[in-house]
């Protein structure tokens, strides 16, 4: 190990392939991979759920499980080759040369060990240390990664921590034997968006300080512009694309890569004159991919006889720095042709007024402490909530966890009822009357769609069974042919062969599911739906499909929208106004370009600062703030968002500590929840700005 | 902490006393104090005889005024017949209806007195109880550490060959209640007829006629290897099948988990892993188990106490619901009771206690 | 005539079963044969573990089924000379042999084992069926209610959980209990589940059109209560529904011990179930909770139920056999194992026979139960 040259790749990957074997068959789930991390570098690695990114990172780590075997290639770290290394030597790299950073940070810590002592395992074994010592390194690791009171979290068990605080412990053992290369599995993918930010800087600035190299894996092109310096785009297990990150994303030399940059909602896309453009087709099996070039099939610039004729190698781009494609007609293809814009629409004026909410109050009451007794405390849930929607009109409701949106959907769908306030729709008054008691017409007027694709089916019901209850349920269709008919039409509407009707939700894709959840929701003729998180759980490629399917359905049936939400680039999509939310409260409500530009309140600055954007152009003020979202359990007194907002200072007194700030009007009608200024808030300067082509 | 043990308390307390009166209606109901009279009174008496038996033993009135009685929350009945003889629940012995105490139930230590026994029930069922927890020492130590070892052995490498053969040894011995198990050891290693002991016996390797003894009656003076292997096996076989594959099922569980991979990639060796990171986690479902396990063992104790002639707290249970004696079953049954309560409130606090996750928070 | 060798004795009852070696055959070609077609059932055959217990399993029920064919004696005739004899006696006079031997009442032990499994394999599923109803039908509002009904029923299920069941069953099957009528009050509440069961599954899927309802619910409503008072309360006019008051008293108690846990399981798993989207998504289209319990939440919970299913028919059969081992409610002529066992333990050491077969059939029985259990568990996880 010592007699290792730096200036030769840390870690040299050569047509690696990989293969699980079940019962039945053989699974490929990576096909000759190769990539080369140099020392200090950080190499990102990109691609849809199931492309076999996580796979590259665990047969890095030679930990494929009893199904996984390397069929062939190999993997250098340092020159030596992992796929040949007995247990005992493989063990002696693992943690202290090469360290992995996982997506669920709760999970990977062990419940019935305390922190300091998951920490000082690491040098214990590898460097020998005696017990003291080792928690002495783990103590000054712990304030490298920017926890407060050290000693306090070394005593902690990991539950006692929140899910950002995890994320950093988990970084922190990582770090304990300085390894020399890091592998971090979709880090932030399971934590708040203002948290990722927190989360990534300090994973930018440790790489620097210690002079690691990361192999970086995520969905999220946002991320890898963030902090990598190289990456490689992955499709149904091979690599289609490779080379610096600049390059790549702004000249890609791979039709995939060039689609999945058009299927994501980046600064400029709008809903009706830029819509997205989704990949067309699925992603193929990993038992059935097609012949020649995996992405053939939803490829634009297919050739029949040459893409699906041969394997197709990776061809190197001319100068360029170390770009590769895996296109055999790269060369020819004109990347710099726009876009063919799919239809462009009108925008819809908004019509009547079909909902209204006016101070709207939902409080819990739980019993605090894990055996009952104890104090009765009060969860504020939605805290005097008021907002209308029109026909037509997309509402997006933004915040991240605890921000009250789910409380707020329960209640308006009759789940749970208000506190005190009142919800007015279509001329009625909702707020106090729970489903059972609803009119039947209500209830089928007022549907949701759910967020997890794999949860939102009854997974042993048929999916016309489930579309026909539907139907019954609302009364539609005189007769059990009608519904028949009625229930094909509506697989029509969401573009499913009529033949799904007979098949079981397990044997449908994601995205194919919340087809069904859109269509069984819209059974009723739905005229307010409430969608929530509907694509989050989706693949990015996807999420554009079903994103205009909605739209398209809103547009024919001047249904009202509104549309739960985490992700900012989604909303500035597709919404016409946004409310921002964060612990129970609005803290902002305009239309989109008001809610985008300042003035901002402090909290949705932060948040459009978080939002990775996956383009090159885009400059962005970097806000990080500082600690975690407070639980709604127990609320800061005074201003809800004060614990963690950098306008504190500003306002004179205490009034941000004491007094919950009033709702100011500006221009427009746009409502800020903030005790700044007017002046203070007209000063404000814009975080995102696009730099000029 | 505190507050959480006060509820388990109280809960079961009032499970306890719900549960004595369910016994205690289920044991005096009217026909089983009917037989009682004829029992005790004569058995050719005329059912008029019977009622006014009963009346005058205290066993007429309402249930609830009789357990509580029994209880020792009522006073207790007193009687004056047509002689001028009074009787009553706490006159007996050597106590005169004056110096009589007016309660007189189980929470002042009266127990009332065995019919089959001719003694006081408290006597017979400390003593008996004392012999049953013998067994029950003997039975906890062979089987808890048995049972855990194949567990974890089986559970730390699901589907290698190890698991194979133990989980299919957990099930068949789940699959054997006492009374087969029992009567297979004894066939196998108690008979002088069949199994290993008459080879033996030719042999010459032992001097009696059979390798173990095929009752235990001889242990309640001594315990010896030969006397008592055969029961603490039986009972133990079962228990051990069962806290063994939910050993597993907790070891395989927790050896799924991702801090154990976490562990395996920094480089943790796997004796390590398993010591250091899966064993606590996993025991602690096998602990809550091993607790609630009482109510079955004491089944196992009913039927090899009866299979080995063993005289203790599950023989003595047979004897007194098989003649009536229904002071007795009463008593035997609300130790019963109480034992199944307190190891499962022991199997409550034990879990938080074991489990930071809900100890702290 | 000879008595015969042990491997003419094994030749012997081969050929006696032979009905179930047929049946066997075919169950199992006809279920090789579609197996990709019948989702877990036929994805048992692809464990070593579920067909090694499905296979005896099925052994046990075929032979119940065919236990007419099979048996060489009427199991009650006590044959002079033949007391304790020993498997392989040949019959005076006759071509015919005790197989296994004879009880200590000179009675054929092959045929009791055989009428055995007949009796067995009758009251132990049947009681697991009822035990199941009577669980669900209680655990599904408690797990998805939850609250003070919550706190109830399970106070309720853990006074029951309480008893050492042999406790329970020494006070709740005797014939001073019979004659007091509880065993009957018992089974009057018991029985009424299934009832109430199968009428609130129908009417919640159909009460969207009344007309078919009607006819659904009523049909079960009129089977349901027939079977009802003909089994609980012994009033069935036609004689078609009917329960010995001894068979009713331990299967009462059988079903009393087993329903607590099937709610507890069932509670259980509806607490997990019911934040699935698919269950919002029921209630935001303004379902009753009775459909949603029992058409989204059960079936989705068949899984783990299944598999509780057949480890509890093993278990009430081990119940049933200590019932027979203390000799609880069992007439003395009845062939069942535990009874047959506890016959056979009084000769142990000299005649073990008698009590070693039916101890075997008993453990191979549940042994199988546990394996079908065990490969339906590794099936059903696998996907």
């Amino acid at each position: 190990m010592t007699d290792w040259d730096p200036s030769k790749p840390i870690l040299e990957i050569e047509n690696l392939s990989i293969s699980f074997f079940t019962r039945l068959r053989e699974i490929p789930a990576v096909m000759d991979f190769s990539c080369t991390v140099m020392a200090g570098e950080a190499m990102g690695l990109v691609g849809e759920s199931g492309c076999g990114k996580s796979t590259v990172a665990l047969a890095v780590m030679r930990d494929l499980g009893k199904n996984g075997r390397i069929v062939s290639g190999s993997i250098k770290f340092k020159g030596r080759d992992l796929t040949h290394m007995n247990d005992e030597d493989l063990r002696q790299i693992r943690g202290s040369e090469i360290a992995m950073i996982y997506q669920e940070p709760m999970a990977s810590l062990n419940p019935a060990m305390r922190v300091g002592d998951q920490l000082a395992e690491v040098p214990m074994i590898h460097q020998g240390m005696t017990r003291a010592d080792a928690l002495k390194l783990a103590r000054q690791i712990i304030a490298d990664v920017r926890l407060p009171d050290p000693d306090r979290i070394l005593r902690a068990y990991p539950h006692q921590l929140s899910g950002g605080q995890q994320q950093r412990i988990v970084i922190a053992m990582a770090l304990m034997a300085k390894p020399a290369l890091l592998i971090l599995d979709e880090p932030t993918t399971a934590l708040d968006v203002t948290v990722e930010a927190g989360i990534v800087d300090l994973v930018k600035d440790l790489g620097t300080k210690y002079g690691t190299s990361m192999l970086f894996i995520s969905h999220n092109l946002g991320l890898i512009l963030d902090v990598c310096d190289r990456l490689c785009v992955m499709y149904s297990g091979e690599a289609v694309e490779t080379g610096n990150v600049i390059e790549v994303f702004d000249k890609m030399r791979h039709p995939y890569t060039q689609a999945l940059f058009r299927s994501i909602p980046l600064p400029g896309a709008d809903k009706n004159t830029h819509p997205l453009i989704a990949i067309p087709g699925n992603f193929p099996l990993p038992h059935e991919r097609p012949p020649g070039c995996n992405f053939g099939p939803r490829c634009d610039y297919f050739r029949d006889g040459l893409c699906n004729a041969q394997e197709v190698p990776m061809l190197a781009v001319p100068g360029h720095d170390r770009h590769a494609t895996r296109c055999l007609r790269w060369s020819e293809i004109d990347w710099d042709a726009p876009a063919k814009i799919g239809k462009v629409t009108e925008k819809l004026p908004p019509g009547r007024l079909v909902l209204k909410m006016e101070d709207l109050k939902k409080y819990y009451s739980v019993s605090a402490g894990a055996f009952g007794g104890g104090a009765e405390k009060v969860v504020k849930a939605n805290e005097s909530l008021s907002f209308e929607a029109h026909e037509n009109e997309t509402l997006a409701i933004v915040g991240e966890s605890g921000c009250g949106k789910s409380t707020f959907a329960k209640v308006l769908m009759g789940l749970e009822t208000a506190t005190s306030g009142q919800i007015m729709l279509f001329d009625e008054n909702v707020q106090d009357t729970p489903i059972e008691a609803r009119h039947t017409d209500t209830v089928s007027k007022l549907q949701m769609v759910f967020q997890n694709p794999f949860d939102t089916l009854n997974p042993s019901m048929t999916v016309g069974r489930q579309i026909i209850r539907a139907l019954e349920i609302f009364q539609k269709g005189k007769d059990d042919a009608d519904r028949v008919e009625r229930m094909l039409t509506l697989l029509d509407m969401v573009k499913l062969p009529r033949a799904f009707a007979e098949r079981m939700p397990r044997q449908l894709s994601g995205g194919q599911k919340q087809r069904v959840g859109i269509a069984r929701a819209f059974a009723g003729g739905a005229k307010v739906v409430v969608a929530d998180e509907p694509v989050s759980a989706l693949d990015v490629s996807v999420q554009a499909a079903v994103t205009d399917l909605l739209m398209d359905i809103q547009r024919e049936n001047h249904t009202t929208l509104l549309f739960i939400s985490h992700d900012l680039s989604i909303v500035r999509y597709l919404s016409d106004r946004v409310m921002v939310m964060y612990l129970g409260h609005v803290v902002e409500l305009g239309t989109t370009d008001q809610v985008f530009a300042p003035p901002y309140h402090p909290y949705t600055e932060a948040l459009l600062s978080a939002v990775p954007i996956a383009d090159t152009r885009v400059k962005k003020r970097r806000i990080v703030l500082e600690g975690d979202i407070p639980s709604a359990m127990n609320p800061p007194p005074g201003c809800p968002f004060q614990t963690r907002c950098r306008w504190k200072s500003q306002v004179p007194g205490n009034l941000c500590d004491t007094v919950l700030p009033p709702v100011q009007v500006l221009a427009g009608g746009h409502q800020i929840k903030c005790h700044l200024s007017e002046e203070q808030l007209a000063a404000m300067e814009p975080v995102i700005t696009i730099a000029a082509e | 902490m505190l507050p959480f043990l006060l509820r388990r308390v109280g809960v079961m307390i009032l499970t306890a006393l719900t549960l004595s009166f369910v016994v205690f209606c289920l044991t005096n109901l009217a026909p089983n104090l009917e037989k009682l009279a004829r029992t005790e009174g004569s058995v050719r008496m005329s059912d008029d005889a019977v009622l006014s038996w009963i009346e005058n033993n205290g066993h007429g009135g309402s249930m609830v005024m009789r357990y509580g009685q029994w209880l020792g929350v009522a006073p207790g009945w007193v009687r004056t017949d047509d002689k001028g003889v009074t009787r009553g629940r706490c006159i007996q012995g050597a106590v005169t209806a004056e110096s009589a105490p007016r309660f007189c139930g189980i929470l002042q230590g009266d127990w009332g007195t065995s019919t089959v026994f001719r003694e006081p029930v408290i006597k017979t069922v400390s003593e008996k109880l004392s012999s049953t927890a013998w067994l029950m020492l003997w039975v906890m130590l062979v089987m808890v550490p048995v049972s855990l070892i194949i567990g974890v052995l089986s559970g730390m490498r699901e589907g290698s060959r190890t698991d194979r053969v133990l989980s299919t040894f957990a099930i068949a011995t789940t699959a054997t209640p006492e009374y087969v198990s029992g009567v297979i050891l004894v066939v196998i290693f108690a008979s002088a007829t069949t199994g290993i002991s008459p080879i033996l016996a030719e042999w010459g390797w032992i001097s009696g006629r059979t390798l173990f003894l095929g009752t235990a009656t001889s242990a309640i003076d001594k315990i010896t290897f030969w006397n008592f292997a055969l029961p603490v096996m039986t009972i133990a076989l079962y228990g051990i099948g069962y806290i063994a594959r939910m050993t597993r099922a907790s070891m395989t569980e927790v050896m799924t988990q991702q801090y154990i991979r976490t562990a395996r990639l920094k480089g943790v060796a796997f004796h390590q892993v398993i010591l250091k990171h899966a064993l606590r986690n996993a025991l602690i479902a096998p602990f809550t188990v091993i607790m609630l396990q009482f109510p079955w063992l004491l089944n196992g104790v009913v039927i090899v106490e009866t299979l080995f002639n063993y005289k203790g707290f599950g023989w003595t249970l047979v004897q007194a619901a098989g003649n009536n004696d229904i002071q007795l079953l009463l008593a035997c049954s609300v130790v019963a009771v109480f034992v199944v309560l307190v190891t499962q409130l022991i199997s409550d606090v034990g879990y938080v206690f074991l489990n930071p996750r809900i100890r702290l928070s | 005539m000879e008595p015969l060798s042990w491997p003419m004795i094994f030749a012997k009852m081969a050929v006696q079963f032979w009905p179930v070696w047929a049946a066997l055959i075919v169950t199992i070609v006809l279920s090789l044969q579609f197996r990709r077609r019948l989702g877990l059932y036929g994805k048992l055959f692809d464990s070593n573990v579920g067909i090694t217990g499905f296979v005896i399993v099925m052994f046990w029920v075929f032979t119940a089924i065919f236990a007419d064919m099979i048996i060489t004696f009427n199991p009650i005739a006590q044959l002079s000379g033949l007391k304790n004899a020993l498997p392989g006696t040949p019959l005076p006079d006759t071509d015919q042999w005790y197989l296994l031997g004879g009880d200590h009442l000179a009675r054929d032990v092959f045929s009791r084992v055989v009428m055995g499994a007949r009796r067995v394999l009758t009251i132990a599923p049947a009681a697991t069926v009822i035990a199941f109803m009577v669980g669900i039908t209680l655990g599904l509002p408690a797990g998805y209610f939850g609250g003070k009904l919550d706190t109830g029923l399970s106070f309720i299920a853990n006074l029951v959980l309480a008893f050492p069941v042999i406790l329970l069953f020494y006070l709740l099957v005797t014939p001073e209990i019979r004659s007091t009528g509880v065993p009957i009050v018992l089974a009057a509440v018991l029985f009424l589940f299934p009832v109430i069961f199968v009428s609130v599954l129908l009417n919640s899927r159909y009460f969207t059109t009344p007309a078919r309802r009607n006819l659904y619910v009523g049909v079960a409503l009129v089977i349901g209560l027939w079977a009802y008072s003909g089994l609980a309360f012994n009033m069935d006019p036609t004689g078609i529904w009917s329960m010995d008051p001894n068979l009713l008293n331990v299967f009462v108690s059988v079903v009393f011990v087993n329903a607590p846990t099937v709610f507890r399981i069932v509670r259980g798993i509806v607490m997990d179930l019911k934040s699935r989207d698919y269950v919002a998504a029921g209630q935001t289209r303004g379902e009753g909770p009775w459909y949603i319990m029992l058409w989204e939440i059960l079936p989705n919970a068949r899984g783990p139920l299944i598999v509780d299913f057949c480890l509890r028919i093993g278990y009430t059969t081990i119940l049933l056999g200590t019932l027979g081992f203390f000799g609880l409610g069992v007439s003395p002529e009845s062939p069942d194992w535990g009874s047959t066992i506890d016959d056979g333990r009084r000769l142990l050491s000299i005649y073990p026979h008698p009590a070693v077969v039916p101890a075997l059939a008993l453990m191979s029985l549940v042994l199988g139960l546990n394996l079908l259990a065990d490969g339906l568990r590794e099936e059903s996880m696998r996907d």
